[in-house]
């Protein structure tokens, strides 16, 4: 399960990173929001991979797992979420305005 | 005991923020009232917790859980002093931006300057690694926000651009806090500190790894060359005002840098070694000759002053990269000077454009003195608190004739730069005879300013001691660490 989850969170990044290169605004956030999934990943297993066990304290539980990473990757998905929300309506502004969607800008601005 | 003391920089904006939004939305006088009000009140605040912080440092546990488990905020020298600074800075925006009519432009912009400080307070103020990266978040999507303030196309795109590079800056964040935590098990900073200093040699290239990446983060926030990128365009196009608050926003970068720098990963720690300072200082090299190339090469002042802004981290970083007392020294007083510089400067670039027309430029003799005020402080020329920082952080590096070379090459690129940029301005074209628009509240908040940098060049003596016992306490952070009163773990 190990290697699995590691090359998910390879194949994200690397497609992340490759989409945040591209020149146009709406590849760049599809980048940025396989980016964040990687991380979220990432996160969550930080806490190691642990299978049926619970994160709360329960008298029959037999062992726990990590319930710090969970809490942190909450936090994380909820900010995420809100700066691509927020970064999608500053495109479609700039878009709108612009009257083209090139995330670069010309010389001397 | 000042306990409940040390939250409130964070809780007084948070409160007011909400209410500005939801209350006085439609009343701008009441916007600013209440805001300015606030302002004053977290001055008031911030100085006394400077006082305050003379002591021993000071714990805070939200929610009184204990240290490592619990998030916990910390009152000590450092962040007291970036509290004034952040308070001071946000006071005199936020009178230009009233005095100019900056917020009448656009909806919320006290709101918005008000979640701004709440996020930079708890940034200065929190001791934990996470904690530290929501606080980032906050300050950030604040400073999205006002930095299109007033909308227009360039700003809009020049928006899209910073968000996407700090987007990827905070997942940078992300990656190297879950190394960090997966490898130790805590992010206290503390703990953090305490952890690290023993990691078995086995997990040593996963704490460097995180350790790089968390450094790459601040360096995005300090706008270290090569990642100094989305700086330019944002500051030269982001409204002069809010320039000018961002001018505490690389300070940011550069806090923690420090914080986690003497804390976490000092030079003597063996699992990273040197290896930040190294790193740092061919960045901070670097970043001083982009900035003053960027200086000479710019068409136009907010640009040259965005260049500028990147210099003085150049600096900055040095006294940093050295990681004596000696140098965070000169790296504090130099960060105390190039916030109050930079920011004078964005907002004198806003009052030019404001006065030039087709006749020309409005009220030039006013501005020019200005210019040439704020000109002399970034430069490094005597008489001016420029001079000093750089001889301090000269002084660091009194061995190293390369250090020397590229701070007086800079300088010099530096003075030409501004030189020739207020040749074009003030002594070219035709001269305006009509009477300049009376901005009364806009020049007090620029003269303020520079009132601040001939103060911090007359008092350079006692504000030098001060800092010097606050980088004392950097280098040496027994009692950073003790305060936090961490269990003691036995030994496996």
């Amino acid at each position: 399960m190990e290697a699995l989850i590691a090359a998910t969170i390879g194949l994200l990044t690397a497609g992340g990173i490759y989409l945040m290169l591209r020149a146009r605004t709406f590849p760049v956030i599809l980048g940025l929001t396989l980016l964040s999934y990687a991380v979220n990943v990432f996160i969550f297993v930080s806490g190691r991979l642990a299978v049926n066990l619970p994160a709360i304290i329960d008298k029959t539980a037999t062992g726990y797992t990590d319930p710090l990473p969970q809490a942190l990757v909450l936090t994380a998905i909820v900010i995420s979420f809100g700066m691509t929300a927020v970064i999608v309506l500053m495109a479609l502004g700039s878009w709108l305005t612009a009257g083209h969607d090139r995330v670069d800008l010309e010389d001397g601005q | 005991m000042l306990s409940h003391w040390i939250i409130a920089p964070a809780v007084l904006p948070a409160v007011l923020a909400p209410l500005i939004v939801l209350a006085f939305r439609r009343d701008l006088t009441l916007q600013r009232v209440f805001s300015t009000a606030g302002t004053i009140a977290l001055l008031v605040l911030a100085l006394s917790l400077l006082l305050a912080s003379a002591r021993e440092p000071e714990l805070y546990r939200l929610g009184d859980w204990p240290a490592p488990f619990g998030i916990v905020l910390m009152l000590d020298r450092l962040s007291a002093l970036m509290l004034v600074l952040t308070a001071g800075l946000a006071l005199v925006v936020q009178l230009y931006a009233i005095g100019t009519g900056w917020d009448t432009r656009g909806k919320h912009f006290h709101a918005l300057l008000q979640f701004q400080l709440m996020g930079l307070n708890g940034a200065f103020l929190t001791a934990d690694a996470f904690n530290l990266f929501v606080f980032f978040e906050v300050l950030l999507i604040a400073s999205y926000a006002l930095m299109i303030h007033g909308a227009g196309g360039d700003r809009l795109r020049a928006g899209v651009q910073y968000v996407a590079f700090n987007l990827l800056g905070s997942s940078l964040f992300l990656i190297a806090l879950a190394l960090l935590y997966s490898v130790t098990g805590t992010l206290n900073m503390a703990d953090l500190a305490g952890r690290i200093a023993v990691i078995p040699p086995g997990d040593v290239a996963l704490i460097r790894v995180g350790a790089v990446l968390l450094m790459l983060v601040f360096a995005i926030k300090g706008a270290l060359v090569p990642l100094q990128f989305w700086l330019p365009g944002t500051y030269a196009t982001a409204p002069g005002p809010v320039a000018a608050l961002f001018a505490i926003m690389t300070k940011v970068g550069a806090y923690a840098m420090i914080r986690m720098g003497t804390l976490v990963f000092p030079p003597d720690v063996a699992a990273t070694g040197g290896l930040i300072a190294d790193l740092l200082f061919w960045g901070a090299l670097a970043t001083l000759i982009v900035g003053a190339i960027g200086v000479l090469g710019a068409t136009t002042l907010p640009r040259l002053a965005a260049f500028a802004a990147i210099a003085s981290m150049g600096t900055l970083f040095l006294g940093v990269s050295s990681f004596t007392e000696q140098g965070i020294t000169a790296a504090l007083y130099y960060m105390i000077h190039s916030t109050l510089a930079g920011a004078a400067l964005f907002l004198i670039a806003d009052l030019i454009r404001t006065r030039q027309g087709a006749q020309g430029m409005a009220g030039k003799g006013v501005m020019a003195c200005l210019y040439l005020a704020a000109a002399i402080a970034l430069a490094g020329m005597p008489p001016l608190s420029g001079f000093l920082g750089k001889l301090m952080v000269m002084q660091v590096w009194s061995q190293n004739a390369l250090v020397w070379g590229v701070i007086l090459v800079s300088s010099f690129l530096m003075i030409l730069g501004l030189a020739r940029m207020g040749t074009d301005l003030f002594w070219k074209g035709p001269v305006d005879t009509t009477p300049a628009p009376p901005q009364p509240l806009a020049l007090t908040a620029t003269f303020a300013l520079l009132a601040g940098l001939v103060a911090l060049t007359v008092f350079a003596g006692p504000i030098t001691a001060w800092l010097q016992t606050t980088a004392a306490a950097l280098i040496d952070p027994t009692a950073y660490i003790a305060a936090n009163a961490l269990p003691i773990v036995e030994a496996k």
